[in-house]
């Protein structure tokens, strides 16, 4: 490599950084690989956090429920808790993906806290986590009662994104459930 | 009409940018001092204009102007005055203006107090400055018109601030961040001037050291200010979490660090040209990736503002335009041939390019660690996400290699030194950081590693600085004439290392020692946390402006003696219905108790309660606010205001140069 060409090996490097960039504009980060909308939650046999049984795809399907994807070191899923919790109370079935995460500090945080799940999934590897796509923690999804994904949230999910797009599609989605 | 004016004040400073990117560039390509000379006051009229606008943005806030949009969504009637000031930037909108003003008053400051400089390079320097402003005036007014109203059907209220941004902190964090990111375009516009003019000798490092300086210090408060922000207000104690916004301050904040070694050796000995040029590009292009990665939704963040493909594409065009521009300038114009000056491996020389190796790998792998999962999804590979355990694993062996060559920087000489010469100078210190580093921890048992090694690297840093010191010193006649010696910027590089001397001990003090319980209270209980006792007395309603809250009393006591009441909150914002968690904390030079409620369990009034113990979790404060005084300090040193030569000759020998 000549002297003269060394230097533009800076340019180069970003008109790649560039093109990735470019590219990352047309994904949205919080938007679920579409394969999986509409398409059944992937097949999985992991422990409960806690220990003892194995849960499979099963052992959260047979009613509409959200599946809660969190971790304790996640800094946004303690800022959604205490509002899983009031659905949780409000009668929601919330299971829990505990995603890559060690069940120590799980359960910890969950005797802290409360615990607004019906049951947690324990993916220690994050081999669920990879199937359904996860971005990062926290993601929630909506399952119908034979268990298809119908609908995923990235972030937060608050008072308001509730209100205004989980919960009418959760009624909707219960409706269909009674009529069928 | 208020709004209207500031929209056509924001115009009228987009039409002045224009000007002063075009028209002194211009007039420094052909030789024509008339049009070079329109420069300085072009750059007032720049700051008067966006000032302008700015004012009437913070009149519409201040006066509940729900009539704008912008003040609809992110303002409300019960908000504190304060608080409706610092929503103008609590926002994407708002907060453009708010780079257009900074970025508009360090182009007047540069065209203020740059009186030594020849009228060309100057010229160069604020329209290089000129054109950065087109570039965020015209994206404010394409994608994010501040100004847009709601007209017919103003709502009667607004919905207020995000909690979360209401906090004092939060009021100057991001002004300081933006001088910071903002301030690296001086840096920036001096080096491309430089490349432009084809001199890239040792007066435009010393013209840029001041300013860099400045702005590394600016971001360095900045950068403080994030990270204390989120250990007393997102309520678990954390301070930081290599979150992509953080990241996107920090990437800048390394990159700067090596710019300002780098500089030294350039201004000093001529070094490191083409290298100094090119960290002082990557600096500002990290600060306007970091803008880019924040606005245009490509990665997900708590920190997140509105998500616009549209507002995305303008900044990634900015973006090629600006970095693309100058890394090909740099290409074709940076000298190509190595200097002539020549170094041994035993001199500063040396030391400064380690320093400036470390810090250029900690900003790429910070980099590499934040776009890793687009760069994953963007090969269509899936969707990871990368973790603080990828950047601590990464950043902890890096510091450790810095330190031991920090601590030879200030004792070692330019050009050749002897190893026997550092052996001898710096013989003592290393054995009293030794001793230092193996009996301090012995004060906490269980004994710890890392402490050790903190204490060792820190010792040893604040030795060899304390020796030096002492040395110069000495070597005067009196004590007062030796202190009249040493020079701002020497001063000013003692400060800033003792200052990260202070921040090593503090993070890893606060790492290794912190204890934290989580548990349930019931009223009248109390728990005992490294030797304090925590009384949970009650908790009671308080009502606050905007706000309604529970809060709980605690009395904290060490051997009976009462050391705090502390009241911490949950408080439920009335307009939003959101809820946040204000912890309580006590501090301390040596340790903080922080308090922060969790939910109540149960019917009989039992919270769940966090209890922090987090020893010297200051002196990382400490340490960056002393890093930034350094970094002011040795910026106010007057040998960068000296004229080296009248300024007339240096027009004309610089004209003839173009």
């Amino acid at each position: 490599m000549g002297p003269r060409l060394k230097l533009f090996l800076p340019l180069f490097l970003f008109a790649l950084l560039a093109l990735v960039l470019f590219r990352g504009l047309f994904l949205d980060p919080s938007e679920m690989p579409s394969a999986l909308i509409d398409r059944p939650l992937p097949a999985f046999n992991l422990p409960a956090l806690g220990g003892g049984q194995q849960l499979s795809r099963d052992d959260v399907t047979g009613q509409v429920a959200l599946l809660n994807v969190w971790a304790t070191w996640c800094v946004s899923c303690r800022v959604e808790h205490p509002y899983l919790r009031e659905l949780a109370d409000a009668g929601i079935p919330i299971y829990g993906l505990n995603y890559k995460d060690s069940d120590v500090a799980a359960r910890d945080w969950l005797d802290e806290l409360g615990d607004p799940y019906r049951l947690n999934i324990a993916d220690r590897e994050g081999t669920l986590g990879l199937d359904l796509g996860v971005y990062g923690a926290p993601e929630t999804y909506l399952l119908d009662a034979r268990g298809v994904v119908r609908y995923r949230h990235v972030g937060v999910v608050n008072e308001e994104i509730w209100r205004e797009v989980l919960q009418p599609l959760y009624l909707e989605l219960e409706q269909g459930a009674i009529t069928q | 009409m208020i709004p209207e004016i500031g929209h056509f004040a924001l115009i009228l400073a987009l039409c002045l940018a224009l000007i002063l990117a075009s028209v002194p560039a211009w007039g420094a390509w052909r030789g024509n001092s008339v049009a070079m000379s329109l420069a300085p006051g072009l750059a007032v009229g720049l700051l008067v204009f966006v000032g302008i606008s700015f004012a009437c943005l913070a009149t519409a806030f201040l006066q509940d102007d729900f009539s704008v949009k912008l003040v609809a969504s992110h303002s409300n009637t019960l908000l504190p005055p304060m608080y409706k000031f610092s929503a103008v930037w609590g926002n994407h909108e708002g907060s453009l203006v708010l780079w257009a003003l900074i970025l508009s008053m360090w182009t007047a400051a540069v065209a203020l107090f740059s009186s030594q400089l020849p009228l060309l390079v100057l010229s160069r320097v604020l329209s290089v400055m000129g054109a950065i402003a087109v570039g965020f005036l015209s994206f404010s007014l394409v994608t994010s018109n501040p100004f847009a109203r709601l007209l017919p059907g103003a709502p009667a209220d607004g919905s207020d601030l995000n909690p979360l941004l209401q906090d004092p902190g939060l009021i100057i964090h991001p002004p300081l961040l933006y001088m910071g990111y903002v301030g690296f375009s001086v840096a920036f516009a001096f080096a491309i001037a430089a490349l432009l003019g084809g001199r890239l000798d040792a007066s435009w490092a010393r013209w840029s050291r001041p300013w860099t300086n400045t702005a590394w210090a600016f971001l360095t408060l900045g950068i403080m200010l994030g990270s204390w922000w989120a250990y007393y207000e997102l309520g678990w104690g954390g301070w930081w979490f290599w979150d992509p916004v953080e990241n996107a301050s920090f990437m800048p904040w390394l990159a700067g660090t090596a710019l300002v070694h780098s500089l030294a050796a350039t201004e000093k000995r001529g070094l490191f040209k083409s290298w100094t040029v090119l960290l002082a590009i990557f600096a500002f292009s990290l600060s306007l990736l970091g803008t880019f990665l924040v606005r245009s939704g490509v990665l997900t963040s708590v920190h997140a503002f509105a998500v616009d493909p549209e507002r995305g594409m303008f900044i990634l065009v900015f973006l090629a335009l600006v970095v693309g521009g100058s890394l090909t300038l740099y290409a074709l114009r940076a000298p190509a041939v190595s200097s002539r000056v020549t170094f041994d491996w035993v001199s500063r020389e040396s030391l400064l390019l380690c320093n400036n190796v470390v810090f250029l790998v900690a900003a790429l792998t910070v980099l590499f660690g934040t776009m890793f999962p687009l760069i994953v999804d963007a090969l269509g590979m899936g969707k990871v996400s990368v973790g603080p355990p990828y950047f601590n694993a990464v950043f902890v062996p890096l510091m450790a290699l810095l330190v031991p060559v920090m601590g030879l920087g200030p004792v070692s000489r330019w050009k050749r030194d002897a190893a026997g010469r550092w052996r001898s100078e710096l013989m003592v210190p290393t054995l009293v950081a030794l001793f230092c580093g193996v009996t301090l921890p012995l004060l906490q048992a269980p004994y710890n590693i890392w402490v050790a090694l903190a204490v060792l690297l820190s010792a040893w840093l604040l030795l060899g600085l304390v020796k030096d010191f002492w040395q110069r010193l000495r070597s005067a006649s009196s004590l007062p004439g030796g202190l009249r010696r040493l020079t701002p910027g020497y001063l000013g590089m003692v400060i800033a290392h003792l200052g990260f001397a202070a921040c090593i001990i503090g993070i890893v003090a606060t790492s290794q020692y912190s204890v934290e319980h989580d548990l349930k209270m019931d009223p009248g209980d109390a728990r005992e946390l490294a030797g304090y006792e925590f009384r949970f007395i009650e908790v009671v309603q308080v009502r606050g402006p905007n706000f309604v809250a529970d809060e709980a009393r605690f009395e904290v006591t060490r051997d009976g003696r009462a050391v705090a009441s502390m009241t911490p909150q949950k408080r439920r914002y009335l307009a939003s219905g959101s809820v946040m968690t204000e912890a309580a904390i006590d501090a301390g030079l040596f340790r903080d108790l922080y308090v922060a409620m969790g939910e109540p369990v149960g019917e009989e009034g039992a919270w769940a309660m966090r209890l922090h113990y987090k020893p010297m979790v200051r002196w990382m404060w400490l340490g960056a606010i002393l890093m930034a005084a350094g970094a002011f300090t040795a910026a106010a040193d007057k040998r960068y205001r000296r004229q080296r030569m009248p300024a007339a000759a240096g027009n004309k020998v610089a004209l003839h140069g173009a």
